[in-house]
């Protein structure tokens, strides 16, 4: 196009979240305006480094937190020299720089160089070991310590410095956090919040030393060993990171002429001193201010990209509020906590709920609010404070939230209906109420992914979901249909598929962490929720996680069912349904010595023993493991039975060995958990005397091979199955099976059988997923065959034992003469 | 000894019992369920459900309520009595932790007023 030699030269230096968002508001204004190129010094595309707590921590890969991949630039033809730093800028021929000798023109140059983080001038401060909390390289090399364990000591109790301890714990390191000050982040709390805050980090494992002032880091062979407090202590410590505070990176500007003070000089148009130059992001200094948080720089970045296409941009500064980014530990602060004698202060504390709520009060209007422990009234509070709003008219219950101002913002719609226009929504991305509405209006927006894909907001951190999920409702009205989304139960208004995907999100680890994290509305759940968070956590992090009995139904707790008389029933496992005389001989001896009133076959071809003692399960269970049996898990949501015929060992049309793949198949996926029952059959041949067709996962053997069925039910609904597909060997079966399997532990709602989920997300989805993507089939099966390694455990060998003995026998037992 | 002093007996320590559990304490012929909820509170009921009888100490303990295994139905640990449209109250035994040992006391409280009969 000749239209090309005609574009301005558009030449950027650095590439953080600032020049990535400016880039966005540029390019969706007028794409045809410049020829952009951006030296970057860090050798990657642009990415969130909001995230780079959660990479440190485990909970995110860098995969995840990438903003802008490398197709992103080639899509919008712009050129961008990874690992290039720029080392001058002559503003006499308009050209920048690079240290490798690459010459740049320009007719326009933003710099966006952000900041450096402050190094503590003392002795050791160069050592190898010593590390700042910045980029990725950073995160990298905390992560690489990490991996040998050791201990690491961290400089600085600030927001920074806290989420590096909390992500090196997590990672295994012993830690310790210095501070200066008597209490954590001073500029914040005052004293009994700071030591709230302390005892939370305490209860992670994080040591923290108050009133901590570093003398020197002490070396050994060049590299940390030990770290000298004023005080004399000493700690060793393998890693030490600085993370004292930052310092715009100005210097490339200062040397081009361009007016400096802490950072470099911009006026309202995001203009610096020197004509044709602007500067973005942590390195620009406005009106007195440097900032460090991402609101203000996007704020910056809207501004300069009007300024840029010729629309003075008007950045009127930023008034900035922070989230502690720490897994279970709520932390919200907004605004100025100076003290002074025109200032007044609203204090709430709950002491045994750990909440701490502190308003800073001028003139009647909020100027600076922390919350600790409860921070859902965060953004309303910022909203009243960023819009100056003369709150003395609620002074009294202010202090209580958004709830607690008259009866009508109870109802969370009207409280969002009642929201101005400009108010913040998406505290991450700077998403206004408006834009979000307009979207859903003007796009036809009718779901959440939809609104996160268009507007950005709740894409970051996820934390105003609800907000945005009012904010539907609220535009739609009817038509919004709440009931795509049926809650988990009353205790939370999310549903099965979003608390699935926010616990692997959100890296949550335990139920009591998913009811902080998700604010769940009861204590400590219901019999709803609780099997159902149970089961999640189990299926998301194999091996790791510990089981919470008290969560489970009292089947899955003492391993037997319940009867309607309190009494239980047994079930011996009897691998595809083969037994022989001594097993049944066993059986026979343990119903005579225990007096068992009722045997029965089951459907499943299994042998029910009725109406056991629950105190003389144990020793029930001692006797049939003497004979080689385990549990058959006939009362699990898991699988219970894998049905079979005698198939090539005895009948005259069996077509392949059905008993024998009946017995590896259970063999191979006993013990596991899924999302409700499994019951499998196989059948020799197309007569199906095990009756394949109804089950949820089937095989038909035929001449061929292994015909595969799935989503059968013949029990409150009566559904033949579908087939998945036919493979000619018995390996390629267990695997499509396997993977089958996995695929419905990981998508499938707690209690929803497989016929259910199957029907829910389309039986051509799974066929397509499993069938024609070979990668994914075996990582299913891979994930399998993981979980199984901590699954295959007999719960009644376990419990004959000894374990959770407390269940089978009873606190006491009093005669009734003590009771008289 | 008083008659009071007569009634109460210790049964046990409070880390007997699972947090968010329960275990039967068998007083003659009646069998007393003994929960402790999240926040170690204990409370001792009848172990039988009001509606068919079910075993309350085989519930999930949730707050200060238990799910009853048999039909889900919701009793109050505190009150005894059934949550919800359900109707129904169970017999509640007065019960203290001291110094981590836990007393029950033999004789049942007064029927909870306002118990539904049927």
């Amino acid at each position: 196009m000749t239209q090309v030699n005609n574009r301005q030269k558009l030449v950027i230096i650095g590439n953080g979240m600032a020049p990535g968002r400016m880039l966005e508001h540029l390019l969706e204004m007028d794409s045809n305006a410049f020829d952009i190129t951006i030296f970057n010094s860090e050798p990657r595309v642009n990415y969130n480094r909001l995230m780079l707590s959660p990479v440190l921590s485990g909970e995110k890969s860098y995969e995840e937190i990438i903003t802008h991949d490398d197709a992103w630039y080639a899509e919008h033809g712009i050129c961008l020299h990874k690992g290039e730093k720029i080392t001058r800028i002559d503003r006499e021929t308009k050209q920048v720089i690079s240290e490798s000798g690459r010459i740049a023109a320009y007719d326009k140059l933003v710099i966006a160089t952000g900041s450096s983080p402050f190094i503590l001038p003392i002795e050791g401060a160069d050592l190898n070991g010593v590390v700042t909390y910045r980029d990725l390289d950073d995160v990298e090399t905390m992560l690489t310590a990490a991996q040998s364990g050791g201990h690491a000591v961290i400089i600085g109790g600030g927001l920074l410095g806290l989420e590096a301890a909390a992500g090196l714990k997590q990672q295994g390191m012993e830690v310790t956090v210095l501070h200066l000050m008597p209490t954590l982040m001073e500029r914040q709390l005052d004293e009994a919040a700071g030591y709230l805050l302390a005892q939370a980090f305490e209860r992670l494992g994080v040591n923290v030393l108050t009133k901590a002032s570093t003398k020197r880091i002490i070396a050994e062979n060049g590299c940390v060993n030990a770290l000298e407090l004023e005080d004399g202590r000493v700690l060793e410590t393998t890693m030490v990171i600085m993370a004292v505070g930052i310092r715009p990176s100005a210097a490339l500007a200062k040397d081009a002429g361009c007016e400096v003070n802490r950072g470099i000089i911009v006026n309202d148009a995001m203009q610096t001193s020197v004509a044709d130059i602007y500067a973005l992001g942590e390195c620009a200094e406005h009106n007195g201010m440097c900032y460090g948080l991402v609101a203000p720089l996007y704020d910056m970045a809207k501004e300069l990209a009007k300024t840029l296409l010729g629309e003075a941009g008007n950045y009127q500064g930023s008034v900035t509020a922070t989230k502690l980014k720490v897994t279970g530990i709520d932390l919200y602060s907004a605004g100025d906590f100076a003290q002074g004698s025109d200032r007044e202060e609203i204090v709430l504390r709950d002491a045994s709920a750990g909440v701490y709520k502190r308003l800073v009060l001028k003139d009647n209007r909020i100027i600076g609010a922390v919350l600790y422990g409860e921070t859902s009234d965060g953004p309303w509070f910022f909203d009243m404070l960023k819009k100056q709003t003369d709150i003395s008219e609620m002074r009294e219950t202010v202090i209580f939230g958004q709830a607690y101002q008259g009866g009508a913002q109870v109802d969370p719609m009207s409280a969002v209906a009642a929201l101005a226009d400009d108010a913040e929504i998406c505290g991450c991305n700077g998403i206004s109420k408006q834009t979000i509405c307009s979207a859903i209006k003007d796009k036809g927006l009718t779901s959440l992914d939809e609104v996160r894909a268009h507007t950005k907001a709740s894409a970051s951190c996820g934390s105003c979901t609800g907000l945005v999920e009012q904010l539907l409702a609220y535009q739609l009205g009817d038509s919004y249909n709440p009931q795509a989304v049926t809650p988990v139960c009353p205790c939370t208004d999310l549903g099965h598929d979003e608390v699935r995907r926010l616990i692997i999100a959100k890296g949550l680890r335990t139920i009591p962490q998913v009811m902080q994290e998700l604010e769940w509305k009861s204590s400590c759940g219901c019999a709803k929720c609780r099997p159902a968070l149970n089961y999640y956590l189990v299926c998301a992090w194999p091996g790791d996680y510990a089981d919470d009995y008290q969560s489970r139904f009292i089947n899955e707790r003492v391993h037997a069912n319940i009867q309607k008389d309190g009494t239980y029933s047994v079930v011996p496992r009897m691998w595809g349904g083969m037994t022989s005389s001594n097993q049944l001989r066993a059986i026979a001896d343990v119903v005579d010595k225990f007096n068992i009133p009722s045997v029965k076959v089951t459907g499943g071809q299994r042998i029910d023993m009725l109406g056991i003692a629950k105190d003389d399960l144990p020793a029930v269970w001692e006797d049939l493991g003497k004979a080689g049996f385990v549990s058959g898990h006939a009362y699990a949501k898991g699988l219970r039975t894998v049905k079979t015929c005698v198939g090539t060992d005895w009948c005259r049309f069996g077509t392949q060995n059905s008993t024998g793949f009946g017995i590896r198949l259970e063999k191979f996926m006993w013990g596991s958990w899924t999302p409700a029952k499994l019951k499998l059959a196989v059948s020799g041949c197309p007569r199906n005397c095990a009756e394949a067709t109804c089950k949820d996962i089937g095989v038909i053997c035929v001449d061929s091979g292994y015909e595969i069925h799935f989503g059968g039910a013949a029990g409150l609904e009566i559904r033949g199955t579908e087939v998945l597909c036919t493979v000619p060997s018995e390996d390629e079966a267990l695997e499509y099976i396997v993977a089958l399997t996995q695929m419905y532990r990981e998508q499938a709602r707690y209690l929803e059988r497989i016929y259910k989920w199957a029907h829910r997300i389309g039986f051509d989805e799974i066929r397509d997923r499993l069938m024609n993507d070979a990668t994914a089939r075996k990582a299913y099966f891979e994930r399998f065959v993981q979980s199984q390694k901590v699954a295959q455990v007999d719960p009644w060998e376990e419990r004959v034992s000894g374990h959770d003995a407390h269940e089978f026998t009873p606190l006491a037992t009093i005669s009734s003469e003590a009771a008289e | 000894m008083n008659a009071q002093s007569k009634n109460w007996l210790e049964i046990g320590r409070l880390e007997d019992i699972p947090v968010r559990g329960a275990r039967k304490v068998k007083l003659g012929s009646v069998t007393i369920a003994v929960f402790r909820s999240a926040n170690d509170k204990v409370f001792a009921l009848e172990d039988s459900c009001p509606h068919n009888a079910g075993p309350l100490s085989e519930g999930i303990v949730h707050d200060d309520c238990v799910t009853c295994p048999l039909h889900n139905w919701v009793i109050s640990l505190s009150s005894g009595e059934a949550q919800g449209a359900d109707q129904g109250a169970v017999s509640r035994y007065p019960v203290e932790v001291v110094d981590g040992v836990i007393r029950l006391c033999t004789s049942p409280l007064a029927s909870y007023a306002g118990e539904a009969d049927g």
